[in-house]
């Protein structure tokens, strides 16, 4: 029997999990600037207004500071916000609070507090919204002892993360990736909640590991189906979680293909693609038959121009050359 | 339940004589490498803590400063724990984690210890938020010094805590000096009344010195709070005796200026005021020195006699224990 599946987007995929944690739980809520009346800047919490009520979907004023602390406060007491944040960029406004409060309390009270908080923002460049409003940051909050970063990059995911995420004793930040809001596809009628533990093989495959996460995933999946073309046999993984990294789901694969290009839409230098890097070498330097490649976004600002945007951001034709690089080196 | 005037009398100059020879010898073990970190002493402005923990009741929540061993002695936290914490050791409040900044007890509602400027006020409106949305009864006080108000936080919570009715008590305690910068050198608007008022917050302005005016003014504020379950402001004019932390020559301020607030020491003259009223004896306040010299003598004994955590537990408490199937770097 087919399973019934339905036609959706990643925009309603977000909305369908936020409708759904606000109906199970009273205590969920959903702040942030303009998710309310607007119904979300990228439209994500269209509806949700008229079917909770002002007090669980709240309209903040301009304060990233003022409201994500209010959030860890809320969280704090018995509460599970969600605290929207319109784009990475100006969650820089609230990094005092994410860091010196979300990812501190418990450690700094000796484990007396706990902070069940979710914050969700935008990343991600595509859409010509320059260098205030297109950055990918995720990299950098993986850095943060205290905090989980999760990046869903499928429908399933969109669908499924944010109600674990909410069931984690502590904070949680969740980048949505903005040039997937209008990413179209099918999803089972009745998904629900996913892990967010574990990186996925989306691709199965045997020469050459292709590691990434969010907005670069299905640049990822395109490059190795063009790989596959050209006779190079690529696995693809999402590493979907990367603070705590799954490290165990790489290494499986390198043992199988023992070569290995990370792609990562952060800044090149200090990346989670260097993370991966570094880790493989400590984990697994043997497994490797030829140096491992990285795909990151060039060290500009971003620009606005959709050429020189595009330029910026790792594509498919750098990272299948970086993988036929890969594959053809010998030891 | 009414005290009477000289239980009520005992209780006050109890609260801050407890808080000042705990301070004393905080100071004394910081010399003897004891207390290691910062070490931000309360000594001069005993009278706010004092006052205004006497106004809460159990079921209201406090975010403090890291000037806050005063805060933590008088919300009821041990001496012990407090001292133990500053050794580092296990037994501390918050497990050595913290230090003498990050004083935590969850059980008496004593959310900390903040060591960023102006950082509490927006939990403490988010923790209100939260009481209001569950229906439960009890305000949240957030202690803050004058230096916070130049923070962006404080404009956002006090806005914040205005727009959405929510029961804070913002109490602020002037000191006039943001480590050494003084009041007037760093703000063009002096009258920080008039400030929160900016944000329809009303307040006052409360002889921090006079531990009477604090516990009256804050009795009020409370009622106020409670009646309307909206935010209010209190400012607290004190002064610290002491330098900012150990590592301060105090080139900022006179000597004189120091000995001019010193003659208006809240516990010599708040005993001196209990005698001529006869609340208390003379016999009464050697009694209560003494019951306070042996609480700090057992804190110092017991912070002594406290153990290491080991460093194999370095890792804990980084995220909550859970069964999960991921690996944790």
């Amino acid at each position: 029997m087919m399973e019934d599946r339905i036609r959706t987007t990643y925009r309603k995929a977000l909305n369908m999990a936020l409708r759904e944690a606000m109906q199970r739980d009273q205590r969920v809520f959903l702040m942030g600037e303009d998710v309310g009346r607007y119904g979300g800047s990228f439209a994500v919490s269209k509806g949700l207004l008229d079917e909770f009520g002002e007090e669980r979907v709240r309209d903040t004023p301009l304060s990233e500071s003022g409201f994500v602390g209010a959030g860890i406060g809320a969280a704090l007491n018995g509460m599970l916000p969600i605290v929207e944040i319109m784009t990475c960029n100006f969650s820089l406004l609230a990094l005092d609070q994410i860091l010196n409060n979300a990812a501190t309390l418990r450690y700094m009270s000796g484990g007396q507090l706990s902070v069940p908080l979710v914050i969700r923002m935008a990343s991600g460049a595509g859409l010509q919204l320059a260098g205030q409003h297109s950055h990918s940051f995720e990299g950098w909050y993986a850095n943060i002892p205290g905090i989980r970063v999760v990046t869903p990059a499928t429908l399933e995911d969109a669908r499924g993360m944010l109600w674990t995420a909410l069931m984690d004793p502590d904070p949680v930040i969740i980048f949505e990736n903005m040039p997937l809001y209008n990413l179209e596809g099918e999803l089972a009628a009745d998904a629900g909640p996913v892990d967010i533990d574990r990186a996925l093989v989306r691709r199965s495959g045997e020469e050459i590991t292709l590691v990434t996460y969010g907005g670069s995933l299905h640049k990822t999946l395109q490059a190795a189906e063009r790989l596959g073309d050209e006779g190079v046999s690529a696995e693809v993984i999402d590493l979907r979680t990367l603070r705590p990294l799954d490290m165990a789901t790489v290494l499986s694969s390198l043992e199988k293909t023992h070569r290995l290009v990370v792609v990562d839409e952060g800044w090149k230098s200090g990346s989670l693609a260097a993370e991966v890097m570094a880790r493989v070498m400590e984990q697994a330097f043997y497994e490797l038959d030829a140096p491992i490649e990285r795909v990151c976004s060039v060290e500009v600002p971003m620009p606005y121009a959709r050429h020189l945007e595009q330029a910026a951001i790792p594509q498919v034709d750098a990272i299948c050359a970086a993988a036929l690089r890969t594959v053809k080196r010998h030891v | 339940m009414m005290l009477s005037h000289s239980e009520r009398a005992r209780n006050l100059l109890h609260g801050m004589l407890r808080i000042r020879r705990f301070e004393e010898k905080s100071a004394e073990l910081y010399s003897a490498g004891k207390i290691r970190g910062f070490l931000h002493l309360y000594v001069g402005e005993e009278a706010v803590a004092t006052g205004v923990m006497q106004a809460l009741r159990p079921e209201d929540a406090i975010f403090a400063t890291y000037r806050e061993h005063g805060h933590a002695l008088a919300r009821g936290l041990t001496a012990a724990s407090i001292m133990a914490e500053m050794f580092g050791k296990a037994e501390g409040c918050s497990r050595g984690r913290g230090g003498s900044m990050h004083l935590f007890d969850v059980a008496s509602k004593f959310y900390g210890g903040s060591a960023i400027v102006g950082g509490g006020l927006p939990l403490a409106v988010g923790y209100a938020l939260a009481q209001k949305m569950q229906q439960r009864p009890g305000l949240v006080a957030c202690f803050f010094g004058e230096g916070a108000i130049a923070e962006g936080e404080f404009h956002e919570s006090l806005n914040l805590a205005a727009l959405w009715k929510v029961p804070v008590l913002f109490l602020c305690e002037n000191n006039y000096y943001a480590m050494g910068t003084a009041l007037e050198r760093s703000e063009a608007e002096v009258d920080l009344v008039g400030k929160a008022a900016g944000y329809r917050v009303q307040g006052e302005s409360v002889d921090g010195m006079d531990v009477l005016a604090v516990l009256e003014a804050t009795q009020q504020a409370v009622q106020f709070v409670r009646e309307h379950n909206v935010p209010y402001f209190l400012e607290f004019r004190t002064y610290r005796f002491r330098a900012h932390s150990m590592f301060d020559p105090e080139l900022y301020r006179s000597k004189a200026e120091v000995e001019q607030w010193k003659q208006r020491c809240p516990i010599a003259g708040f005993s001196a005021c209990a005698l001529r009223e006869g609340w208390l004896t003379p016999e009464a306040i050697h009694v209560i020195e003494d019951e306070v010299a042996q609480e700090i003598a057992h804190a110092v004994e017991f912070a002594e006699a406290g153990t290491w955590e080991p460093t194999e537990m370095l890792s804990r408490d980084v995220y909550t224990e859970r069964k999960g199937t991921g690996t944790v770097p």
